[in-house]
């Protein structure tokens, strides 16, 4: 056997797989996304019609879709920065060359990381509970009136953003702790002699070095953020008032609970082209001011 | 700041964030291990008055959590010894060997990195209806059997191999499929160990895509079995953590045992962007 079909034998399994049940099912998205697929296409083929953009149409004039995608934009919005500023501390204390048993902190804060969303969630779903919940327990030690995480539609967001900055910050934290460790020690040593004060040497060497990483795990996180999904699904199902209702949310119920596979597929296909574009315009307007 | 005092508040600091970090955990634990209604005294206790295994026995015996567990377990196994084997064979094939068009199918994958997996969940769905895998374990394990993701990590690691060495082979008269097997494959050792564990964790914590395609209990892995719990019992806590306790504990015991691993590949995956 010659290495072109050697190559080809050891591709064909990985290639089959992927063709079949990811790109065909892609391009299949879109296709679906122009037809009033429901139950009743389901039920028989023949009851399929084609709809052009219908689905879209119908999707800007819904009220619904809006307040879906504002809970997702919000979600991104504030959870983005806050698990970044997060990740970039705990990066930056793990990184000091004052701080003791750096592995042992290392594995505690990444920990959440590669806990299963949904068990975690049950578990914050307690700890926000207003009555018995600790986290009201604790900030009522500071003075602080009990709030209705889960039940006051102001509340519930904020309350999924806390739980997925808890959850998710090790992530990055570890990314950008690599970051900061390719950065030549040099630098800080040339700067401490020119007599720069640690807020200086951070601002001046530690940030643009780092730039280029915080821009691509800036990208990565609101990508994987605009995914949101388990969390409300599990910790408010959704609720209260419809309050925490995510563009994946509405695409699951529009296609699993009511079985309008047609418009949820436009659902999809409208969150995935808004991705694109807010990475698009982030490596854009990011990559202009990292200078590269 | 006096350097004793900056070093106090670094430390001070890391201890408090692994104390956030960690107490959710913690509290399952002791939670879970509390007698029914223990947990919703005021104030809240912290540990269990007397310590007891009973929601845990409730859990197996009557909740059919067992089964869950072993579906997890069973999905889990399997998408991460098949995808390893594509993935390898893919990913070394993109590494070392020549052929039409490597480049281009090679863009090619690196492009189905930034393609949301929900895209294709609807159209998946109508896909493996008619075939019979909705409602069937295959139904998780068989689109998941490669990723863009292994095929980059491996072919990643794989350049890393010298050409002599599989020149070495060939003139020795090994075929192609016997250098795979026999010089390849010692090589990726570290690299196998790292996708093992990334698609086992991923696999075991997997929910959206699950929740589509088992729609019977019988086929439940346990993020499903844990949600749906969650919606008829949300008033049991105890029972809740336990449930929450046996999802969690297996995977947080792989990553402690292979963490160094797992991190490696965290930092290998991340040089995509």
């Amino acid at each position: 056997m010659n290495r072109q079909h050697a190559a080809w034998l050891l591709l064909a399994p990985a290639a089959i797989v992927l063709g079949v049940f990811f790109l065909l099912p892609v391009a299949g998205a879109f296709a679906l996304s122009l037809t009033d697929y429901d139950l009743y296409a389901l039920a028989d083929i023949h009851n399929l019609r084609f709809v052009a953009l219908n689905n879209y149409w119908a999707l800007l004039h819904r009220p619904l879709f809006w307040s879906a995608l504002g809970h997702t934009v919000y979600f991104v919005a504030v959870g983005v920065p806050l698990s970044m500023l997060v990740s970039l501390c705990a990066a930056l204390l793990l990184h000091s060359p004052l701080a003791r048993c750096k592995p042992l902190f290392r594995t505690a804060l990444f920990a959440p990381v590669v806990t299963t969303v949904v068990a975690v969630a049950v578990v914050w779903r307690y700890l926000f509970n207003t009555k018995y919940g600790l986290v009201n327990e604790v900030l009522g030690s500071a003075g602080i009136h009990p709030v209705d995480w889960l039940g006051d539609p102001h509340w519930a967001m904020p309350a999924i953003i806390l739980f997925a900055v808890w959850k998710n910050f090790g992530y990055n934290m570890i990314i950008l702790l690599a970051g900061l460790q390719a950065i030549p020690a040099e630098l800080h040593e040339a700067a401490r002699i020119d007599g720069a004060s640690t807020w200086r040497q951070f601002r001046h060497i530690t940030l643009p070095m780092l730039a280029p990483t915080l821009l691509m795990v800036g990208i990565l996180t609101v990508c994987g953020y605009f995914q949101l999904f388990a969390e409300p699904y599990v910790i408010t199902e959704g609720g209260p008032l419809q309050s925490t209702v995510s563009v994946l949310y509405l695409m699951y119920d529009e296609g699993f609970k009511w079985w309008n596979l047609g418009a949820a597929s436009a659902i999809a296909f409208l969150l995935f082209a808004i991705m694109f574009a807010v990475s698009e315009l982030m490596l854009r307007v990011g990559g202009k001011e990292a200078g590269t | 700041m006096t350097p004793r005092l900056a070093k106090a508040l670094i430390n001070g600091l890391l201890i408090g964030g692994a104390l956030v970090a960690l107490f959710p955990m913690l509290w399952m634990v002791s939670v879970s291990l509390m007698q029914p209604g223990e947990a919703s005294n005021l104030p809240p206790p912290l540990l269990p008055a007397q310590a007891t295994l009973h929601n845990y026995r409730e859990l197996f015996l009557r909740a059919g959590m067992g089964r869950y567990w072993l579906n997890s377990l069973l999905v889990s196994t399997a998408i991460t010894v098949l995808s390893l084997a594509f993935n390898l064979m893919a990913g070394y094939a993109f590494a070392k060997l020549r052929f039409a068009g490597r480049d281009a199918l090679f863009k090619g994958v690196v492009g189905m990195l930034a393609i949301p997996a929900q895209v294709a969940m609807l159209p998946l769905f109508l896909l493996l209806k008619p075939i019979g895998l909705v409602n069937h374990y295959g139904g998780v394990i068989v689109p998941a059997m490669a990723s863009a993701f292994g095929i980059f990590l491996v072919r990643q690691y794989a350049r890393g191999i010298p050409d002599e060495l599989l020149e070495a082979a060939r003139i020795d008269g090994a075929g192609e499929l016997r250098i795979f097997v026999r010089v390849v494959l010692p090589l990726l050792k570290p690299i196998m160990v790292t996708l093992s564990i990334y698609t086992f964790l991923t696999a075991w914590n997997d929910f959206m895509w699950p929740l589509i395609v088992l729609t019977g209990q019988e086929h439940y892995t346990l993020p499903l079995g844990l949600a749906s719990l969650a919606r008829e019992h949300a008033t049991d806590t105890e029972l809740m953590m336990a449930g929450s306790v046996v999802t969690v504990v297996p995977v947080l015991l792989l990553f402690l045992a292979l963490q160094r691993y797992y991190l490696e590949g965290l930092l290998l995956g991340s040089v995509k962007g």
